[in-house]
């Protein structure tokens, strides 16, 4: 099957699977290894992407459903000079621990920062329901996505 | 997963037409009870047929009624002003449902088809009386949940949209699984032409009406009305989650919650 998609501001035509996963594609096709695969059930959050402008959990999202989208991942939205603000924010308050679900937090907080009027503590709390930290580092977290806020 | 068939649909049309000659085909919406479903080998079409893109199941239609296309995201629900505005128990109903991404995602007809024990909207459907429509008939929402994961939906057919009356009032509160979001149990509690009509999820093989609780109800909806009633657990679901007889408590307290709003 072939499927055509965005990712990060590239066009790609790739032949896949029927049954592959768009977080399939996006790391072991195009390389893209920032989005991670935590649970891979829709709870840990690990694989958030952007489509279409919506932070969605790509390990249960299928290509077929990805064609046609624009793909925002990780890499999209920074570079190691000019990191996103809330990458920035993430390393300015010690926002991760191990890292692991450092991608998906900052596209789900990306998201929930842009979507959301008068966010405070308990709406990043409740927004970022959807993503698990298995070092438990929430606290920081919560301060960063707040930082952020005020900084896109 | 299994090896599958992708199809896409570009019409009701097409999407019945691929039905019709796929083995075993299966609908996909948003995808987010299908896909993991389909993950854990649970189920094994040999299509599977996306319905996702066809745009006109897709919106919200507020009136003298809420018309919601079945393809609208419970994200869209949610921050629907004007559902908040006729029926705010199913702006907080939807946005409730999972987490933010999966409410991106999850669509109000594929969670209705599914019958999923657990799902919210069905609360909404059997609890407010909507009327669920499809590329075929119109079915009551009394009728339409009839067992765990079946539906009165015949072979093939597809919801095009749900239809809710407007209450003069409605709550639902729920008990949620703390890691899945799903419902342990939820209670919608709503008057309806003068009528009082309770309806519960996560608590038996599908949604139903709870005629104990609206018959403790028909005098007004007040939480003292509800001291001192309970509700069988006969039919009720135990699992590793809760028992039916801790399933059956839950429900009258979340009745009691739901009231406890309108209050």
């Amino acid at each position: 099957m072939e499927v055509t998609l965005t990712v990060n501001g590239a066009p790609h035509s790739l032949d896949v699977p029927d049954n592959a996963l768009l977080v399939e594609v996006l790391r072991e096709r195009l390389g893209l290894t920032g989005t991670h695969v935590g649970c891979d059930t829709s709870q840990c959050g690990a694989c958030v992407v952007h489509m279409d402008g919506c932070a969605v959990k790509s390990c249960t999202v299928l290509a077929g459903q990805a064609d046609g989208a624009e793909v925002t991942t990780i890499e999209g939205i920074g570079t190691a000079d000019a990191l996103h603000p809330m990458q920035e924010a993430f390393r300015d308050c010690h926002a991760l621990q191990c890292g692991f679900c450092t991608p998906g937090m900052i596209m789900a907080a990306i998201d929930l920062v842009k979507t959301s009027e008068d966010l405070d503590e308990q709406a990043v709390r409740d927004g970022l329901e959807g993503n698990l930290c298995r070092c438990t580092g929430y606290h920081n977290i919560v301060r960063a996505v707040l930082a952020a806020r005020d900084n896109m | 997963m299994y090896q599958f068939n992708y199809r896409k649909a570009s019409s009701l049309e097409h999407a019945a037409d691929l039905q019709a000659n796929a083995e075993d085909g299966v609908y996909l919406a948003g995808g987010m009870t299908l896909i993991p479903t389909l993950k854990q080998r649970l189920a094994a079409p040999s299509d599977v047929i996306d319905v996702g893109g066809l745009d006109g199941l897709r919106g919200i239609d507020v009136g003298a009624t809420v018309r919601v296309g079945a393809l609208t995201a419970h994200a869209e629900v949610a921050a629907s002003a004007e559902v908040r505005g006729a029926i705010p128990a199913l702006s907080d109903l939807a946005e409730g449902i999972g987490d933010a991404h999966v409410r991106n995602r999850g669509t109000i007809g594929g969670s209705v088809a599914n019958s999923d024990p657990a799902a919210d909207y069905p609360a909404a459907v059997v609890g407010l009386g909507a009327t669920v429509h499809t590329d075929r008939r119109s079915i009551v929402g009394d009728d339409f949940f009839t067992d765990l994961f079946e539906t009165a939906l015949d072979e093939g057919e597809i919801i095009t949209s749900v239809e809710f009356p407007v209450p003069a009032q409605a709550a639902y509160a729920k008990f949620p699984n703390p890691a899945s979001r799903y419902a342990i149990v939820g209670v919608m509690v709503a008057e309806v032409d003068d009528a009082v009509r309770v309806g519960v999820t996560g608590a038996g093989p599908c949604a139903f009406r709870s005629a104990e609780l609206e018959a403790a109800l028909a005098g007004g909806l007040s939480v003292s009305a509800l001291d001192g009633v309970s509700v069988s657990s006969g039919d009720l679901n135990s699992d590793l989650h809760a028992s039916a007889e801790y399933r059956a408590h839950l429900v009258v307290v979340m009745a009691r919650r739901a009231v406890a709003q309108l209050t």
